[in-house]
C-alpha cells in the first residue's frame, strides 16, 4: 500500500524533472551557502583552539611583558628561585625558503604537560636540546621548505601550517633574539610566595583566553560570515517552498484519487514526508558537497584576510568535520520542513471530496497579505528600536535581520499598491487588464520576489558598506602614509648613520619608533611622532582638543587610536595612563582602520625619556616625488639594506589595499550566490505560475491578442516587478548600510565609517535583478508562446 | 653510589616514558668524551664540592632522619642531580648540562614527595662554591659555614613541593669520609667505579611543614657527593643502598648491586665517630630481604638483615613508612629506617631497579 502510494506520489517528478530539479537545487544550494561557511568558520576556529592549545594559552596563565614584546631570559629564573612554576616561550617570524614562518620556542624541562605540544619521544630529549637544534613542523611546511629549512625538521602533523616548535634555545637563535623571551606560562597553582611585582616588576600575569587572543579578535568576522551564510540560506529556502508547494497543488488530483482509493489521510501524510525527507536528505548531501567545494575554494582568500588583518594562522587546507557536515545535512531536513510545513498540514487534512483547485494556492488571501504587512511593520519598528538601544555585535544582527525580514514582508502589500495606483492611471483596456493581472500575480510570486528583494537589498547594503569602506580608506591610506619612503635599520649604529647620511638629501627624517604595550589590559603600541607639517596636515583625526598638537609637542598627552577610544571608553580630555605609571590627557582620537591593536600616539621626546630603550631602526622620510628613486637607490648602494627593509609609499598602500579587497572577497562572493539564488525563486515561481496562469491567459488570448503579444506582455511583466522590486529594495538596502557601518562594524573592529553613496553600483543592480527577471520569465513566456491553440481552447470545455 | 642510573635514565625518558635502566639510547656503555674516575684521587676543595662538568652524571644528595618533641619520625631527602649531554658547559640554553632535583617527606602514615627539571646556563639550577650553594627552582642547599670550615659543615636546607616543605639547618659534627679507595669507589668487578665521598655527620634541626602544619624538628642528616660517567655493568639491574647512624656513634655505609647473571657486587665503608674509615670488599657484606611490601603494584623488599661479620654487625631494618617510593621519571624506593640488633641506630635506605 505505501509503495504504490509513493510510486503514485514519485511518478509526478518524473513527469515534472525541472521542478524536481529546482526543489533539489534549491535545497542544494541553500544548504551549500549555509555548510560553506560552518565548514570555513570550524576550519579557522579549529586553527585558533590549536594554536591556543599549543601553548596552553586556553588554559594556563601567562606572564606577559607589560610593554615591549619580550622579557629578558634572567626573569625567568629569577621566578622559578622564587618558586613560581613557570616556563619560558618565544615566537617570533622568521623568513626562509619565500615562507613566513611562525617559529615557536619551548622549553621541555618545565613546561606544564598542556603547554607541551611535542612528540619529542621519537628522538628524545637529547636530538631536541642538541646544539644543531632539532624543530617540529607540519609535513606541508617541511615539504615547502625543503632545503630551505632553519634547522633539521621532524614531522608533527598536528602543527599549524607554517608553524615551526623548536627548543627555546634554537628559537631564539633563529630569531635573533639571544637571552629574550615572549612570555612565561604559569603552571596551574604555579604561583610562589612573593608576589609578581616584586620580583619581576613590568612582568604582568594575563587569564587563559579560549582559542587565545585572535579567536577574540576574529569573532565579529566569523559572526559576519555566519550571518551572510544564514541570509544565503533562508534565500535559498524560498526556491524550496515554491517548488514543493507547486508540487503538492499539481498533486492534488492524485492525493484525491489516491484518498477515494482508501489510502487512509495519515498513511497518506506520512508517505508525503517520508518522500520530503528523501529528497531534502538527497538535496542536503548534495549542498554538503558542495559547500565542502565552495569552502574549500575560499578558505585561502579567507586564511589570507586573516592573516593579513589579524595575524591569525589558518590551515589553509579543509577538512571534513563531522560536526558541520551533519549541521548542514539537519538544517537541509528542518529548511525542507519548514518550507513544506504548510503544504503538507493542508495535505494531510483536505477532505476527500474536496475539488481540487490549484489556483488556491497561487491566491493568498487579503487577510494573509495584512497580516504578513502587519508583522513586517512590527519587525520595522523593533529594527528601529534596536537601532536605538541596541548594545552589542548580537543585538547589531539582530537589527539587521529584523530589518530585512520587515522590509521583505512589507514588500507584497508595497507592490499591491503601487500597482493598484499604476492601473488607475493606465489608459485602454489592454493596459488595464496588464496592470490587474501583474496586482493578481503578486500574490503567487510574493515569496520570490521577497528573496529578490532580501538579495538585492543585502547587495545595496553590503556594495555601500564595502565601498564607504574603501573610500575612507583610502583616503585615510594617503593621509597615514603622507611620508615617500619607508626605511628599517638593522641595526642602532645602522640607524644612525642612515640619519647622519639622510639628513641632507631629503626634506626630513619622521623616527616611526614604538612599543608594544598592554593598555587597559588591551594591546596597543605607543608611538612616538616629533613636530612636523607631516602630521599636522594630513593626520587622519576625528576628534581632538583645540591647539592637539602643541600641546602633544608639550608632552601634555597623547592621541589614541579609535579603536582604543571605544574600547577603553576613552574620549578626548579624559586621563591617559602607560605602563610605568606615566598620565597624561587623551589630546585627541584618530581613525586606524585594519589595526586589531590598539595605538596611542606621544611626542617623540617623551617616548624616549619614558622608555630609553625604544628600538630606534624605523624611519619615514619626506622627499619630493622626483627624488623617491634616486634617494631610495642611494640608500641601496650606501647601506646594503636587504629587501622589505626600504619601501616606497606605493607599495605600502599597494599591499594594504591588496589586503583589504582580499577582506571582502569572501562577502562579495556570498552576494553574488544570494543574488542568484534569488534569480532561481523568481524562476521557480514563474514556471509555476505559468502553467496554472493559463486560465486567466486564454481567455485574453480568445478576445483576439495574439500569444507572441501575451508572452511579451509575461516578460514585461516580470521584468516591470522586478524593477519594482529594486526600487523597494534600495531604501531597505541603504537601511542596511548605515546598520552594517554605524553598527557592526563599531561593534566587531571599533570603527565607524562615513556613509558613501554609489548610484552607478544601484543602476548595475537594477540591470542586473532586470536581467535576471527576464530569463526567469523568457522560459514559460516561451512556453506560452508556442503553446497550440487547441490546449488554450480546451480550457474553455475542461472541467477542472 | 646512588641514583646513577636515575639520573641517567629520567633524564633521557623524559618524553618517552620510563626507560629500562641500561636502555638509554646514546649513552649505553661508552664514555664518549667524558672524563672517567681514576685510582688514587686528589680532591680540591672547595672546588670538587662544586660541579664536574666533564664527568656525566653527579649528585648532591641528603638525607636525614628526624624526631618532633612528641617523639614522632620522619624522614627527608633533598637530592641534586647533574647529567650531561656534552661534557662541557656553555652560557644560555646551549649548556649541555641538564639538572633533577627531588625532595620528599615522610612520616610512618604518609609519604610526600617533588621532583624538578633544569637546564643549567640560566640560572634555574647550579651549583657555585664560593660561598657554597647548590639549587635548583626554590629548592637549595646553601653553605653558612665559617671562613676556613669545610663549606659543607654547615648547611641550610630547603624544599617544598605538594602538601610539603622544610627548612632545616645541618652541623657537621665530624669530618668529610671518603669510600672505597680514598673516594675512589669501585662498582663492579669489571672496574666501573665512581668519585663518592660523604658527610654523615649532620646534626640536624629545624622545621617542617606537613599540609600547612609546621613542625619543629632534630635528628641526623648525611650528605652524598658522587660523580662518574660509567653506569653500571651491563649485567647489573639496580641496588640496594643503606645509610645508618649507631647509637654508639659509628656508621656505616652499605651496598650490593645485583647482578642478572654473576654473583652481587657488595661494598660497605665503616666509620667510626671520629671518621676513620675502613672500606670492606665485596662479599664483606651479607643483605638478606625478610619481607617484601606491595608497593607502587609491584613487590618491594622493606626489611632487610644486614651482616658484617668482620665487625660483629647482625641487624634488622624496618622501614618508618613501607610505602617511601618516589614515583619520578625514574621511580625507586628512598625512606627512613630504623635498625635493631646486634647495632641499634637509624639510617636510610635506597633501593633501585624494582621494576
Amino acid at each position: 500500500m505505501h509503495g504504490a502510494a509513493l510510486a503514485a506520489l514519485l511518478s509526478h517528478w518524473r513527469r515534472h524533472p525541472l521542478q524536481l530539479a529546482m526543489l533539489l537545487a534549491g535545497l542544494a544550494l541553500a544548504t551549500a551557502l549555509w555548510t560553506g561557511v560552518q565548514a570555513i568558520n570550524a576550519e579557522a576556529r579549529a586553527s585558533y583552539d590549536r594554536a591556543a592549545a599549543l601553548l596552553g594559552q586556553d588554559s594556563l596563565v601567562q606572564l606577559v611583558p607589560e610593554r615591549g614584546q619580550t622579557l629578558p631570559e634572567g626573569v625567568f629564573a629569577d621566578l622559578r628561585r622564587a618558586g613560581w612554576r613557570v616556563s619560558p616561550v618565544l615566537e617570533g617570524r622568521l623568513e626562509a625558503g619565500g615562507q613566513r614562518l611562525r617559529i615557536i620556542g619551548i622549553e621541555p624541562l618545565t613546561a606544564p604537560p598542556a603547554a607541551q605540544p611535542l612528540p619529542i619521544g621519537t628522538t628524545g630529549i637529547e636530538g631536541f636540546l642538541a646544539p644543531e637544534g632539532l624543530g617540529f613542523a607540519p609535513p606541508a611546511t617541511i615539504a615547502a621548505l625543503g632545503d630551505a629549512a632553519p634547522l633539521p625538521l621532524n614531522s608533527a602533523p598536528d602543527l599549524a601550517e607554517r608553524t615551526i616548535i623548536a627548543d627555546i634555545g634554537a628559537a631564539q637563535r633563529l630569531l635573533g633574539q639571544e637571552g629574550r623571551i615572549s612570555r612565561l606560562v604559569l603552571w596551574p597553582g604555579g604561583e610562589g610566595g612573593r608576589p609578581l611585582s616584586e620580583i619581576a616588576p613590568g612582568v604582568i600575569a594575563q587569564q587563559p583566553q579560549p582559542g587565545g587572543e585572535v579567536a577574540r579578535l576574529t569573532d565579529s568576522f566569523h559572526l559576519n560570515l555566519t550571518a551572510f551564510g544564514f541570509l544565503s540560506f533562508a534565500v535559498g529556502l524560498f526556491i524550496v517552498h515554491a517548488a514543493i508547494g507547486l508540487a503538492f497543488e499539481q498533486r492534488r488530483p492524485t492525493l484525491r484519487t489516491l484518498r477515494a482509493l482508501g489510502l487512509p489521510a495519515r498513511t497518506l501524510a506520512t508517505v508525503l514526508l517520508a518522500e520530503l525527507l528523501v529528497l531534502a536528505l538527497l538535496a542536503g548531501a548534495g549542498g554538503v558537497a558542495l559547500g565542502y567545494g565552495g569552502a574549500a575554494a575560499l578558505l585561502p582568500d579567507v586564511a589570507a584576510t586573516l592573516r593579513g588583518l589579524y595575524g591569525a594562522e589558518v590551515a589553509g587546507a579543509l577538512s571534513l568535520r563531522p560536526g558541520w557536515a551533519a549541521a548542514g545535512l539537519a538544517m537541509a531536513m528542518l529548511g525542507a520542513l519548514a518550507a513544506a510545513g504548510t503544504s503538507l498540514w493542508r495535505s494531510a487534512r483536505m477532505p476527500i471530496l474536496a475539488p481540487a483547485r490549484p489556483r488556491a494556492w497561487a491566491m493568498a488571501s487579503d487577510g494573509t497579505a495584512r497580516a504578513q504587512a502587519a508583522l513586517g511593520l512590527v519587525l520595522l519598528l523593533a529594527a528601529f528600536g534596536l537601532a536605538l538601544w541596541g548594545q552589542g555585535l548580537v543585538a547589531g544582527f539582530a537589527l539587521l535581520a529584523a530589518l530585512l525580514l520587515g522590509a521583505a514582508l512589507v514588500l507584497p502589500l508595497g507592490l499591491s499598491l503601487v500597482l493598484a495606483g499604476l492601473a488607475r492611471a493606465a489608459g485602454g483596456p489592454l493596459a488595464q487588464w496588464f496592470w490587474a493581472d501583474a496586482r493578481q500575480q503578486v500574490p503567487g510570486l510574493s515569496l520570490a520576489l521577497m528573496a529578490l528583494m532580501l538579495a538585492l537589498s543585502a547587495n545595496v547594503g553590503v556594495g555601500t558598506m564595502v565601498g564607504s569602506f574603501r573610500a575612507a580608506f583610502t583616503i585615510w591610506l594617503d593621509q597615514r602614509l603622507a611620508s615617500e619612503i619607508y626605511v628599517t635599520a638593522r641595526s642602532e649604529a645602522e640607524a644612525e648613520d642612515l640619519r647622519a647620511f639622510l639628513a641632507p638629501r631629503v626634506d626630513a627624517v619622521l623616527p616611526i619608533w614604538s612599543v608594544p604595550a598592554r593598555i587597559a589590559g588591551e594591546r596597543a603600541d605607543i608611538y612616538g611622532v616629533i613636530d612636523h607639517a607631516t602630521y599636522r596636515l594630513s593626520w587622519p583625526m576625528l576628534e581632538g582638543l583645540p591647539g592637539v598638537w602643541d600641546r602633544l609637542d608639550a608632552g601634555e598627552g597623547g592621541l589614541i587610536s579609535e579603536q582604543m577610544a571605544r574600547r577603553a571608553a576613552l574620549r578626548p580630555g579624559d586621563t591617559l595612563r602607560l605602563p610605568g605609571g606615566w598620565e597624561g590627557l587623551v589630546l585627541g582620537v584618530y581613525a586606524d582602520y585594519g589595526n586589531p591593536d590598539g595605538q596611542v600616539v606621544i611626542a617623540n621626546d617623551l617616548l624616549l625619556a619614558l622608555y630609553p630603550d625604544v628600538p630606534r631602526l624605523r624611519h619615514a622620510l619626506r622627499v619630493p616625488p622626483e627624488r623617491i628613486g634616486p634617494v631610495m637607490a642611494e640608500l641601496a648602494g650606501e647601506f646594503g639594506l636587504p629587501e622589505g627593509a626600504m619601501i616606497d609609499q606605493t607599495a605600502v598602500k599597494r599591499f594594504s589595499l591588496e589586503v583589504f579587497e582580499r577582506t571582502f572577497a569572501v562577502t562579495a562572493a556570498l552576494n553574488v550566490l544570494t543574488l542568484g539564488v534569488a534569480g532561481l525563486a523568481l524562476l521557480a515561481s514563474l514556471v509555476t505560475l505559468s502553467g496554472l496562469r493559463l486560465a486567466q491567459v486564454a481567455p485574453v488570448w480568445a478576445m483576439g491578442v495574439t500569444r507572441a503579444r501575451l508572452a511579451w506582455m509575461e516578460l514585461a511583466r516580470a521584468v516591470m516587478l522586478a524593477a519594482l522590486t529594486a526600487v523597494l529594495a534600495l531604501p531597505a538596502g541603504l537601511a542596511l548600510a548605515w546598520v552594517l557601518l554605524a553598527v557592526v562594524n563599531v561593534e566587531a573592529f571599533g570603527w565607524r565609517l562615513p556613509m558613501l553613496f554609489f548610484p552607478w553600483e544601484w543602476a548595475r543592480l537594477l540591470a542586473l535583478a532586470l536581467v535576471a527577471a527576464a530569463l526567469a520569465a523568457a522560459l514559460p513566456a516561451r512556453a506560452l508562446a508556442r503553446r497550440p491553440p487547441a490546449e488554450m481552447v480546451k480550457l474553455f470545455a475542461q472541467e477542472r | 653510589m646512588r641514583a646513577w642510573i636515575v639520573t641517567l635514565a629520567a633524564l633521557a625518558s623524559l618524553a618517552s616514558g620510563p626507560a629500562s635502566a641500561q636502555g638509554f639510547a646514546g649513552l649505553g656503555l661508552e664514555v664518549e668524551g667524558f672524563a672517567v674516575p681514576a685510582p688514587d684521587p686528589d680532591f680540591d676543595f672547595p672546588a670538587d664540592h662544586g660541579a664536574h662538568p666533564e664527568y656525566r652524571v653527579e649528585w648532591w644528595y641528603v638525607t636525614a632522619t628526624l624526631e618532633d618533641a612528641e617523639g614522632n619520625a620522619y624522614g627527608i631527602q633533598w637530592t641534586l642531580f647533574r647529567s650531561a649531554m656534552r661534557p662541557e658547559t656553555g652560557p644560555g640554553w646551549g649548556d649541555p648540562q641538564l639538572w633533577m632535583g627531588h625532595a620528599a617527606l615522610s612520616t610512618a602514615t604518609a609519604h610526600y614527595h617533588d621532583e624538578r627539571l633544569a637546564r643549567g646556563g640560566v640560572g634555574q639550577a647550579g651549583v657555585r662554591t664560593s660561598p657554597f650553594r647548590a639549587w635548583i627552582d626554590e629548592w637549595s642547599m646553601i653553605s653558612h659555614a665559617e671562613a676556613g670550615a669545610d663549606a659543607l659543615s654547615a648547611l641550610h636546607l630547603s624544599a617544598a613541593g605538594p602538601g610539603f616543605a622544610y627548612a632545616l639547618d645541618l652541623t657537621a659534627e665530624g669530618p668529610l669520609v671518603f669510600h672505597g679507595e680514598g673516594g675512589f669507589s669501585v662498582k663492579a668487578p669489571g672496574g666501573y667505579a665512581s668519585y663518592y665521598y660523604s658527610q654523615p655527620f649532620y646534626r640536624v634541626s629545624g622545621a617542617i611543614t606537613l599540609e600547612g602544619r609546621e613542625i619543629a624538628v632534630t635528628g641526623q642528616g648525611w650528605l652524598d657527593r658522587e660523580w662518574s660517567s660509567q653506569p653500571l655493568a651491563p649485567t647489573q639491574d639496580g641496588w640496594d643502598w643503606f645509610s645508618i647512624v649507631f647509637d654508639g656513634g659509628d656508621r656505616l655505609m652499605a651496598f650490593r648491586l645485583r647482578d642478572r647473571e654473576g654473583p652481587d657486587f657488595t661494598a660497605a665503608t665503616w666509620i667510626g665517630p671520629d671518621g676513620a674509615t675502613e672500606a670492606l670488599p665485596d662479599g664483606a657484606l651479607r643483605l638478606t630481604p625478610l619481607e617484601e611490601a606491595d608497593v607502587a603494584g609491584r613487590p618491594v623488599p622493606v626489611r632487610w638483615r644486614l651482616q658484617l661479620p668482620a665487625r660483629g654487625l647482625d641487624i634488622e631494618t624496618t622501614p618508618l613508612n613501607p610505602q617511601s617510593w618516589m614515583p619520578t621519571l625514574f621511580p625507586y624506593w628512598e625512606g627512613a629506617i630504623a635498625v635493631t640488633g646486634s647495632h641499634a641506630g637509624r639510617g636510610y635506605l635506597e633501593m633501585t631497579g624494582y621494576e
